[in-house]
């Protein structure tokens, strides 16, 4: 299946020129969350959807050699304990959990760092989320692939 | 007025999605309704103002789950079993019973959009009040999902690295070209366990 798409070429150029827009308009509703609609879990999602596009096009193996298995498994926790150390850290600095007063001299100051924070932690776990359980399903697809040709 | 017309076509759209899937033997085109039902929920979300659920539902509903739903069928068949004749009609009093109860307890809600609903007297008045000087940014919903309901918010991002822990530990494994001798042996484990 992957063999014929690579061979399409207007899918080929039309995805390799929409790629960067999709990843870069991710990075804007993951950091304009705060002013306009948007936030880390739909950003998570559009980013994982540029690397799911590439993978349809490519192949999943070209996708791992741009964000290898180990990668994404490692961001699925990072983002996780991003958000939960944020907590931790508001803790610390004697508020409660997540709460987000504490963490500057400011609490409005605080919240918005808390928010950037958290917002990041969720759009790192979707995003590799997203990623790996797309990488999952199509790399047994295409091992069954490989497996019929050999 | 024009919002109620909007809405009420894309809903008649969505039935006819919702027929069509029922109705269609072909996964495949089965799956790419479903991402056309997630689309049209997604305008009706926009026309809601709902702009951060269209958001969700266009990027997971009509595009990633859509994928992930052909990567699956990749590795299955695209044409639906048969199934043998079953009693439709008692498939069919059950689902109009059930949906005749879900109708009959919607008449005591309140009706949409109506400012006297509880649903706008609990929390809602004091976040739209107050967000703006406790945390200070101009989108509620952030304040809302990042700082008030923080607790559930991190619950909802362990819910979804579970998720991924959980295909990765069904279907994840160290990917290394297999040999001969493996191939063959894992050939016959699939297909005495398909028989089981």
């Amino acid at each position: 299946m992957n063999q014929l798409m690579k061979e399409k070429i207007v899918l080929r150029v039309i995805s390799k020129f929409l790629i960067p827009y999709i990843l870069l308009f991710a990075l804007y509703v993951q950091w304009h969350g705060d002013f306009g609609p948007g936030g880390g879990f739909q950003a998570g999602v559009i980013f994982a959807a540029g690397f799911i596009l590439y993978a349809l096009i490519f192949g999943v193996n070209t996708v791992r050699e741009v964000i290898p298995a180990y990668a994404t498994r490692a961001l699925l926790a990072i983002g996780v304990l991003t958000y939960a150390l944020v907590g931790v850290a508001s803790i610390l600095m004697g508020g409660k959990f997540l709460d987000y007063n504490v963490l500057a001299h400011e609490p409005t100051h605080g919240q918005h760092i808390g928010i950037l924070l958290v917002e990041l932690g969720v759009g790192i776990t979707v995003a590799s989320a997203m990623i790996t359980i797309f990488c999952t399903f199509a790399g047994r697809a295409e091992d069954k692939e490989e497996d019929a040709e050999t | 007025m024009s919002d109620d017309l909007i809405i009420a076509v894309l809903m008649v759209f969505m039935a006819l999605t919702g027929v069509a899937i029922a109705r269609l033997h072909n996964l495949f085109a089965v799956v790419m309704l479903t991402g056309i039902f997630s689309l049209l929920g997604a305008a009706a979300y926009v026309v809601l103002d709902a702009v951060d659920v269209a958001f969700t539902e266009a990027a997971v509903g009509a595009g990633v789950s859509t994928v992930l739903m052909l990567g699956t069928l990749a590795l299955t068949n695209s044409e639906e079993k048969p199934a043998p004749p079953k009693n439709m009609l008692a498939a069919l009093a059950v689902v109009g019973i059930t949906g005749a109860v879900l109708i009959y307890g919607t008449l005591d809600m309140p009706h949409f959009g109506d400012p006297n609903a509880p649903i706008h007297h609990h929390v809602a008045p004091r976040y739209l009040n107050d967000s703006g000087t406790e945390i200070g940014l101009p989108n509620v919903v952030t304040s809302v999902l990042a700082s008030y309901r923080g607790y559930d918010t991190l619950g909802e991002t362990f819910v979804v690295f579970t998720a991924a822990a959980g295909v990765l530990a069904i279907l994840g494994r160290v990917r290394r070209p297999k040999r001969r001798d493996e191939r063959a042996q894992t050939t016959e484990q699939t297909s005495g366990g398909g028989k089981s």
